[in-house]
């Protein structure tokens, strides 16, 4: 039983174009490589000016916040799937990880803050790693490994919480509630902590030798190993950094509805990925950007506001749209890695 | 490296762990059949199993066409969504007179299974993405055009949800009659042999000259068609269309029946015996957990845990 295990990982993903543009790159490869990097912000430019000669309440004070607030929660969701699906992966536990993280912090905020937060940090990020464990270790499929995490995480949620019928609220006084609902400078801190944290991640991605290690697994899995790169460990830890994000992200949420909402959540994990994927990210893994996730997190929340602006639009068309730009992007993105490729 | 270099030891765990994955779905059934038989009040009724067999069909139909992606080395998140069109159809013609409309919720199945394909074989989009845009759209489409829940009162549909033959319910007939034709294709023809090598390999499948795009086109069509169907019998079980939760999280149970019945979901294999079983499997465990007073919360983390387990000892087997 010594043979190398050669079937389903590497079977499931071919090698992705991870590779710097080489010296002598043509003009149309690098026009190539600037569309997959920057159109999602030209698209975003775009969408904003359009839409905000479309409709007067577009561009206001009170449109704009909103817009942010929501998004936020969303874009810390998205940071740590960035970190997944560079490398090759994909989690979709994050949903689900999401709500329990909001339950888990209004629970805790009646002890205080810090059990409010580490509570949440704690219980997701176990179950993160956990995930990460039986990918990496075990070499089980993600897809069925996180499936499995976001079945089981969403019946944690009812299991404490009565099935659903108990609803956890958050002291509007406390320093926890704060942290939703409070500004700085008259932007929602929540706004402040997902700027802060995408920050973070850009320097983590960029500048770290984790960084490093999670481009090198998501381009080639078997050369990174050959090269010395802890592999194993390096997916455990972003599956661990996924949990952790979706808990934050949870807790935050809980933190600025003033309460733990049990049925939040469901779909997220779809809409997370079309954030990254949109963002530029591959999702055959080893290219991507932090920078990329936000912006798709904005485009498609500028996309729902637009369909919201329209009255006589049902919201059931953002779904219509948010699928049909998925998979224009995603159509746009094979073109692109297999033009770059070819050429 | 082969059998030679291996123990003995070695060969009869490896056995061991091939008898398992074979056949551990069959012995999960009768295990929980046993056992609720014997601690079960009221189990042993032709009713209940009326009951169970009528629950389990939608699952299994969905799960068939499952079984299928996931054979070709796919997998097809827009089931449930395809439910949920397929009842919104049937609402939106049911003027036409009951054939029609369920024909035109066929169609509609088969439209997301082409628009799946053509993802897949053509353009080189990984299964479960453009699944899931079509997840996302497809449940919108059904949305936009049935805004809320329609009660539908058509004498024939009624009948096809809530009739039998000889004590069978129709709608366990039906399941029946489409999990025999989906194993007749896989194992005797040619596109069911296409379809494991693809499975196998698609670049082998490819350098073979087997019409690759056709067949994979084909798979989300039939799986597109098989959703539709499902949705087509769950309305007319319910008696309505409610295209905001039918089907809601198909996907998951149709890929641990699939999974759970030892399909591995490294494709070039499909078990469609193992696949009824274990939809039958998840259904027993459900009923079982609802019956002894357990909240629903259990059963999704009991479902949790089987799949992580079946997918575990699928992957002892993937070693060999």
């Amino acid at each position: 039983m010594t043979m190398t295990d050669s079937t389903a990982a590497e079977k499931a993903r071919p090698a992705g174009p991870a590779e710097e543009e080489p010296l002598g790159a043509t003009r149309a490869e690098r026009l190539s490589a600037l569309a997959q990097q920057h159109g999602a912000l030209v698209t975003l430019v775009i969408a904003v000016i359009v839409a905000s000669l479309s409709f007067d309440t577009f561009l206001t004070g009170d449109n704009l916040e909103n817009m942010a607030l929501s998004s936020a929660f969303l874009a810390v969701v998205a940071l740590g799937m960035t970190f997944v699906i560079v490398t090759g992966g994909i989690d979709l536990s994050v949903g689900s990880l999401f709500a329990l993280g909001g339950v888990l912090a209004a629970w805790g905020s009646q002890y205080g803050t810090v059990v409010a937060l580490l509570l949440p940090l704690a219980v997701c990020g176990l179950i993160g790693l956990v995930n990460g464990l039986l990918i990496a270790r075990s070499r089980l499929a993600p897809f069925i490994v996180t499936l499995a995490a976001m079945l089981g995480a969403r019946g944690l949620l009812l299991a404490i919480t009565d099935e659903g019928s108990t609803t956890y609220l958050v002291d509007k006084s406390t320093f926890f509630a704060t942290l939703g609902q409070g500004k700085l400078l008259g932007i929602g801190v929540p706004v402040w902590i997902t700027l802060a944290l995408f920050v973070a991640g850009a320097v983590v991605l960029r500048r770290t030798r984790f960084g490093q290690y999670v481009y090198a697994v998501g381009g080639n899995e078997d050369a990174a190993a050959l090269m010395g790169a802890p592999v194993a460990r390096t997916k455990i830890g972003v599956y661990t950094v996924s949990g952790l994000c979706a808990g934050l992200a949870g807790a935050l949420n809980a933190a600025w509805l003033v309460s733990g909402v049990t049925i939040l959540g469901s779909g997220m994990e779809l809409e997370a990925i079309s954030a990254v994927v949109i963002g530029g990210t591959l999702l055959t893994g080893g290219f991507g950007f932090i920078s990329g996730s936000l912006v798709g997190v904005l485009l498609l929340k500028v996309i729902q506001n637009v369909i919201n602006q329209i009255g006589s639009l049902d919201s059931a068309y953002q779904q219509v749209v948010s699928g049909a730009f998925l998979a224009v992007v995603v159509i746009a993105q094979t073109w692109l890695g297999r033009r770059r490729r070819v050429l | 490296m082969s059998d030679l270099t291996l123990g003995r030891a070695g060969v009869d765990r490896d056995r061991l762990l091939r008898l398992l994955q074979d056949y551990g779905v069959y012995a999960g059934v009768a295990v929980l059949l046993l056992a609720n038989i014997a601690f079960t009040p009221h189990f042993l009724s032709t009713e209940n199993f009326r009951t169970q067999a009528v629950q389990v069909a939608p699952v299994l139909i969905v799960a068939l066409g499952m079984a299928l992606a996931i054979g070709s080395e796919g997998v097809d998140l827009s089931v449930g969504s395809v439910m949920a069109l397929a009842t919104s159809v049937i609402s939106l013609y049911l003027g036409y007179g009951p054939l029609i409309a369920v024909v035109a919720a066929l169609v509609g199945g088969a439209l997301v299974g082409v628009a799946n394909g053509a993802l897949v074989a053509f353009i080189g989009v990984q299964p479960i993405v453009a699944t899931l845009a079509l997840m996302v759209a497809g449940r919108g489409l059904a949305l936009v055009l049935l805004p809320q829940l329609k009660d539908v009162r058509d004498p024939g549909l009624r009948s096809l949800g809530t009739g039998d033959v000889l004590g069978v319910p129709y709608l366990v007939l039906i399941a029946a009659a489409l999990a025999l034709l989906v194993a007749f294709v896989v194992r005797r023809t040619t596109f069911g042999r296409q379809l494991l090598a693809i499975g196998d390999s698609r670049p082998a499948a490819q350098l073979a000259g087997l019409p690759v795009r056709r067949v994979l086109i084909l798979v989300y069509v039939a799986s597109g068609v098989l959703a539709a169907i499902a949705g087509v019998l769950a309305t007319a079980r319910l008696t309505a269309s409610d295209p905001t939760s039918l089907g809601s999280l198909m996907e998951l149970s149709a890929i641990t029946a699939v999974v759970v019945g030892g399909t591995p979901l490294t494709g070039g294999r499909v078990r469609i015996g193992g696949t009824v079983a274990g939809a039958v499997l998840i259904q027993l465990l459900t009923a079982t957990l609802i019956k002894h007073d357990l909240p629903p919360s259990w059963t999704q983390i009991a479902q949790a845990v089987v799949i992580v387990l079946a997918v575990y000892a699928a992957r002892e087997r993937g070693k060999r």
